[in-house]
């Protein structure tokens, strides 16, 4: 049982687990963080792509891909938290 | 010779983290958990990072080490005081003065 | 690698696992955030052992570092505002018309569907394909740069490198249209063990960040690990409110945002003189070109890190403020 196997299933699981997160949560900060599980999934399977058996260097295409996708990630989150930041603010003054 | 040191600081220093694991499910107050994790967690980061100082192969890894063992140490105390303080002020664990 | 390293992968797995469902599940908001702060540093670690230290560098600081503050700033505003920040447990709010537990069922289930079936396609996939490490590994003498993550990113794809650069602009533009002004949550007082702290902390983080900049021609590092290493020194000195933003400063704040963009596209224009085409950086100053790049980049992303987690934009609203219907 090689690393690659073992922690491609994580990420799928990861990835699921951040999907059911996602949808099925009833909180915004929750959802958002959902959302981030299924990046991180996602990124497990893309680098367990990459992985060769260790005397060879592993694929670095897939790397790049991961890193720029980490990136935009926090881009998008950071979004995402504002406009949740802007909503509380907003559901608040409505009901004074 | 040097492998079989290394080995034995590294399992000293586990076990040491398995000690401040402990005290922190099983100890009943916030104050007592932080002692058990900043006093056990850190003696155990030292002798982890001698062994592995031991296994490194040049003096720059060496001095990399010890760089890291110095920030994570001085992190690791700053953020128990920072937790107990809130602790203090927010009235968790028995009032103490 | 050898057999006790796979029963270290599998107690690693499955703590990654575990850690994501307990995330999921806990009440307490902040516990989630710090459960989801653990998570990131041990999937850091996996990818380490699947021979990935750049990724692995670039998740435990922009994915864990930074959205770990991004989620603990938003948290207090959040509680702030709902005034709750005196309690001990910070609970999510319900909305006022929750889902039926139907529909989240059915959700799940399709969740679940689409699992399996990532599942089965994974496990039916052929276990290693051709890839792209024979063609990287014959071109790396005409990028420039030795390690091959940093040639992929900043010379063979360098065109999607500039639109992820791009999109942090992007966040940055969108998150000071919608927060503006100053904040009226309390910032939290660190007390003088912190400032100590900061101190002693701030000058090695400059050079670390230097040298993860620096050492990313050859070696794991980079220019979005140094970025996200140096804005840790912006986070440092917003939360010992050492610098407050302010609306004067917006000026040479948006010119940190657009220097790299502009930079970096500015290049890949200009190389497109002399019979060749955009982004083909001429062989004997290809690593000089990608090291200006890099270096502007990381000075970009370390403000625009820092300014997403101030997460406002420093305006002086007028006194009499309009009131948005």
């Amino acid at each position: 049982m090689t690393p690659d196997l073992i922690y491609g299933l994580t990420g799928i699981a990861v990835f699921g687990i951040g999907l059911v997160g996602a949808l099925c949560a009833q909180d915004r900060l929750r959802r958002v963080l959902a959302l981030k599980l299924c990046s991180v999934g996602a990124g497990f399977l893309l680098v367990v792509g990459a992985w060769r058996e260790p005397p060879a260097t592993p694929d670095p295409v897939p790397h790049a891909l991961v890193i720029t996708g980490i990136v935009v990630m926090v881009s998008a989150t950071a979004v995402a938290l504002a406009l949740i930041r802007r909503l509380q603010t907003l559901e608040a003054t409505d009901e004074r | 010779m040097v492998e079989l040191a290394a080995a034995v600081l590294i399992a000293t220093g586990t076990l040491f983290f398995i000690a401040g694991t402990v005290g922190l499910l099983r100890f009943p107050d916030i104050f007592c958990r932080l002692h058990a994790l900043t006093k056990a967690d850190g003696l155990g980061l030292a002798l982890i990072a001698l062994g592995a100082a031991l296994l490194a192969g040049t003096p720059g890894a060496v001095f990399r080490i010890v760089l890291i063992w110095f920030f994570v140490a001085t992190a690791s105390a700053t953020c128990g005081h920072l937790v107990a303080r809130y602790a203090r002020q927010s009235g968790a664990g028995g009032g103490a003065p | 690698m050898t057999d006790p390293l796979m029963i270290f992968d599998l107690l690693l797995a499955l703590a990654i696992v575990a850690l994501a469902v307990a995330s999921l599940s806990v009440r307490d908001l902040f516990s989630m955030i710090v459960l989801f702060i653990i998570f990131g540093l041990l999937s850091a670690l996996a990818w380490v052992r699947l021979s990935a230290p750049d990724v692995a560098l670039a998740e435990a600081a922009i994915g864990t570092g930074v959205t770990g503050a991004l989620l603990l700033k938003t948290l207090h505003h959040l509680r702030y505002v709902s005034g709750t920040l005196g309690q001990q447990t910070a609970l999510g709010v319900t909305p006022v018309a929750p889902v039926p537990m139907g529909i989240i069922l059915a959700n799940a289930g399709f969740c679940g569907l689409i699992t399996l079936g990532l599942l089965v396609a994974f496990l039916g996939a052929p276990a290693t394909g051709p890839g792209f490490d024979a063609l990287v590994a014959e071109a790396m003498p005409q990028s420039g740069v030795e390690h091959p993550v940093t040639g992929v990113l900043l010379n063979f794809r360098a065109y999607d490198t500039l639109m992820e650069v791009v999109v942090l602009l992007a966040a940055v533009i969108a998150v000071w249209q919608i927060e503006r002004g100053l904040s009226d949550a309390p910032a939290p007082v660190m007390g003088e063990v912190w400032q100590g702290f900061a101190r002693l902390a701030l000058p090695a983080i400059v050079v670390v960040g230097t040298y993860l900049l620096w050492v990313g021609a050859e070696a794991p590092g980079g220019a979005f690990q140094g970025g996200a290493v140096l804005a840790a020194v912006g986070l440092l000195l917003l939360l010992t409110r050492a610098y407050i933003p302010q609306p004067a400063h917006r000026g040479v704040a948006r010119g940190a945002f657009v220097l790299g963009t502009a930079a970096f596209a500015l290049v890949a224009i200009l190389v497109a003189g002399g019979g060749r085409v955009a982004f083909e950086y001429p062989l004997e100053h290809a690593k000089t070109l990608i090291l200006l790049i890099e270096g502007v980049v990381t000075l970009s992303i370390a403000v625009t890190l820092a300014a997403l987690f101030h997460g406002r934009e420093p305006v002086a609203l007028s006194e009499g403020g309009r009131h948005d219907t």
